[in-house]
């Protein structure tokens, strides 16, 4: 990263969010960059087949992390994501090492068991349900757990866990979008959820222009008396502080909300698009400016955590290199429960 | 005797009391109609969804998730297709997430034709739904299996289509359900919704036996006999039976077997059934080219070819796309009774 504006201002009106916040925010997404482009390093030395993630997606997904409220079951928020979002992963808690053994199909991969590209991540003691390669089917899923969660919250009113659903501008075209935005608003069956569109402004080549009619994705939920949103998801404070109000909204109103937040796209769609960095708004460099200019943090301070999650990546990837891979006879493990055998040869 | 729709709806009421079930949804599957067959009424946990199929099965997947169990309805199979690729992740969901998340939900849907219900109420889906890996596929042929397969389906912590012939959900069983009052007029007046105002209407469960299973994997041999197998589920089991009774009559003793799960299938049942008359016939009225009754009469040829006398015959739907609504369609469309003891004397009559 190239830093070389350095000031030391605080904000006229005080710090908008507290100093341990703003300077957790931005390690975190600090670490998820570095991760990202370790995994995309790994897919250009041949040590993977493909790559897809969430660069750019930092201060939209480092803020939804550091609010979900964490752990497995009714009471907990669901999460259904897509495959950019490492940052909410990274900002939960998640290891490096578990991204790049998915990213290198090892046995230890725990979310895939080395079956499924990048990103792909699955974590049941929080609540991650499994990112899926087909674009939008996770918001269909999503009325299921808040459907549990309704029946839930309103049998017990200690329980309020809500559902976030994640994806993107491009896939919000899918009949699925439009099924969460039915089911989650019918009158007197409000689903507590909260409904949410990445909008990086491109669907792999194709604009968002060549794709959407509609001047924003939130405004759809207008149609559905829902409330709506669209916040700059370049921005970390300002996710942060709506992203907060709204989970309160929800958790209070049992009731859905639309939020589109902009983002970008720094490395392409995939490796299939060359995985090079791309020159749009990066969230990274310009929230180290600003927390620069605020004088909490210095150009030294970010090079040397850079460095330690960059030391810390490449270790997880020696390490990964070094662990077993799937197996043969692993192709019929899992296929049902408790490995009861799905081979019509044995029956 | 109660008819298939109560038996199903018998046994939905003990999964809500006995099984967990917290959730029975589909389009008008709630009150005041309570399924286009009648097979949901008074049921506590039913409720209706918007006419969106893929929003049915989303939500059922979803629900399983949480860990919740819940039984989800697609109001004809006909309506399912736009669903596949979600029934396609229910089915993957465990296997890809590495056992992390179970899947235990249940699908009903009527299938197959015979109630002249034209393009978009004939549809089968046997062959679809055996190319489903990670579920679990029942078709039961009578009111007791169906209620037992029911319970069966609730209870696994498998994704489990139940496929219900629809032809056949009015029709009355021959044996009673273990619970179930002897005067089925009694039955009806205790779990039938009233024609008119239902608003007040509440049903009467009888003490139904909770515990009663038809496991799944397991196929039951409805007519025993020698001179050749018949392998069928769902309506074309009856009228497999009805030829078995026919040709017996001449003195020629046919064995059927009702397969009632496609998946896992009972190939142990099959296999040693073929080995005692050497000559095998599979029926079904699913469209013939990559029909599931080809994967069995392959295991055959593969597994059983040296044992046996006739080629494996497979008797299914005609490759059309659809069932058209006058009976010269549907009756050239689907196996008909005649078509079934025909092949059935063809088979025996087969000289090596």
């Amino acid at each position: 990263m190239s830093v070389t504006k350095k000031t030391l201002k605080a904000p006229a009106k005080g710090l908008p969010l507290p100093k341990e916040l703003l300077l957790q925010m931005l390690d975190l997404m600090i670490k998820s960059r570095v991760l990202e482009e370790r995994l995309i390093k790994i897919y250009k030395a041949g040590e993977s087949y493909f790559w897809i993630g969430g660069p750019g997606e930092e201060a939209w997904g480092v803020p939804l992390g550091l609010l979900v409220n964490k752990g497995r079951g009714h009471k907990h928020d669901y999460l259904h994501l897509h495959y950019r979002c490492s940052p909410t992963l990274v900002a939960m808690g998640m290891p490096m090492i578990d991204s790049v053994r998915i990213m290198m199909n090892r046995a230890t991969d725990t979310s895939t068991g080395g079956k499924n590209f990048s990103n792909h991540f699955c974590y049941p003691e929080w609540n991650v349900t499994p990112v899926s390669s087909p674009i939008e089917v996770q918001y269909q899923m999503a009325i299921g757990t808040a459907w549990a969660q309704r029946r839930e919250n309103k049998a017990n009113t200690k329980t309020k866990g809500v559902t976030i659903v994640t994806g993107g501008d491009a896939g919000s075209a899918e009949g699925d979008f439009a099924s969460c935005l039915v089911w989650s608003s019918r009158k007197g069956y409000e689903l507590p959820i909260l409904i949410t569109v990445q909008n990086n402004k491109w669907g792999i080549s194709t604009a968002y222009e060549g794709q959407h009619g509609e001047k924003s994705v939130a405004d759809r939920g207008k149609a559905f008396n829902m409330r709506t949103e669209v916040i700059n998801g370049n921005d970390p404070i300002e996710t942060y502080i709506k992203l907060k109000e709204i989970l309160e909204y929800i958790r209070r109103e049992g009731k859905p909300v639309l939020l589109e937040a902009t983002t970008s796209r720094l490395y392409g769609h995939s490796s299939a698009s060359g995985a090079s960095p791309i020159p749009e708004v990066d969230c990274n460099r310009e929230f180290s400016m600003r927390l620069m200019e605020w004088g909490l943090i210095t150009e030294k301070e970010i090079a040397a955590i850079t460095e330690r999650y960059e030391t810390e990546a490449r270790e997880a990837q020696e390490l990964a290199r070094t662990e077993p891979v799937p197996q043969p006879e692993d192709i019929w493990k899992h296929i049902y429960a408790n490995n009861e055998n799905a081979d019509w040869r044995k029956f | 005797m109660a008819n298939m729709a109560q038996a199903v709806r018998m046994a939905l009421h003990v999964g809500e009391e006995h099984l967990g079930v917290k959730d029975i949804f589909g389009q008008d599957v709630g009150a005041p109609l309570g399924g286009v067959f009648t097979a949901t009424q008074g049921l506590k946990t039913a409720w209706n969804t918007p006419l969106d199929e893929r929003g049915i099965i989303g939500c059922a997947m979803g629900i399983a998730m949480t860990g919740d169990r819940c039984v989800a309805e697609i109001q004809f199979c006909d309506y399912i297709f736009n669903t596949v690729d979600l029934l396609k992740i229910a089915g993957n969901t465990l296997w890809v997430s590495h056992g992390n998340y179970n899947m235990p939900l249940v699908v009903k849907t009527p299938v197959g034709a015979g109630i002249r219900g034209s393009v978009y109420h004939s549809h089968s889906f046997d062959a679809w739904a055996t190319r489903l890996p990670g579920w679990k596929v029942v078709m039961p042929s009578n009111p007791l299996d169906a209620y037992g397969l029911m319970l069966s389906a609730i209870e696994d912590p498998n994704p489990v289509l139940f496929l219900e012939p629809k032809a056949l959900l009015r029709v009355r069983g021959e044996e009673l359900l273990p619970g179930e009052p002897s005067d089925e007029r009694e039955l009806k007046a205790m779990i039938d919704a009233p024609l008119g105002d239902r608003s007040k209407w509440k049903p009467r469960w009888p003490k139904l036996d909770e515990t009663f299973r038809v496991p799944i994997g397991k196929a039951k041999i409805t007519r025993e006999g020698d001179r050749a197998t018949v392998v069928s589920y769902g309506r074309m089991l009856t009228l497999c039976n009805r030829a078995a009774d026919e040709l017996k009559a001449e003195g020629c003793a046919v064995e059927v077997i009702d397969l009632r799960s496609l998946y896992p299938y009972d190939w142990q049942t099959v296999r040693a059934s073929i080995l005692k008359t050497k000559r095998v016939l599979f029926v079904n009225e699913d469209t013939e080219v990559t029909n599931f009754g080809e994967h069995l009469s392959y295991r055959v040829t593969q597994e059983l070819f040296y044992d046996i006398l006739a080629r494996p015959r497979l008797l299914a739907g005609k490759n059309v796309p659809g069932v058209g609504l006058h009976p010269n369609y549907e009756d050239s469309s689907v196996p008909q009774y005649k078509e079934i003891v025909e092949e059935i004397r063809a088979l025996i009559a087969e000289v090596p």
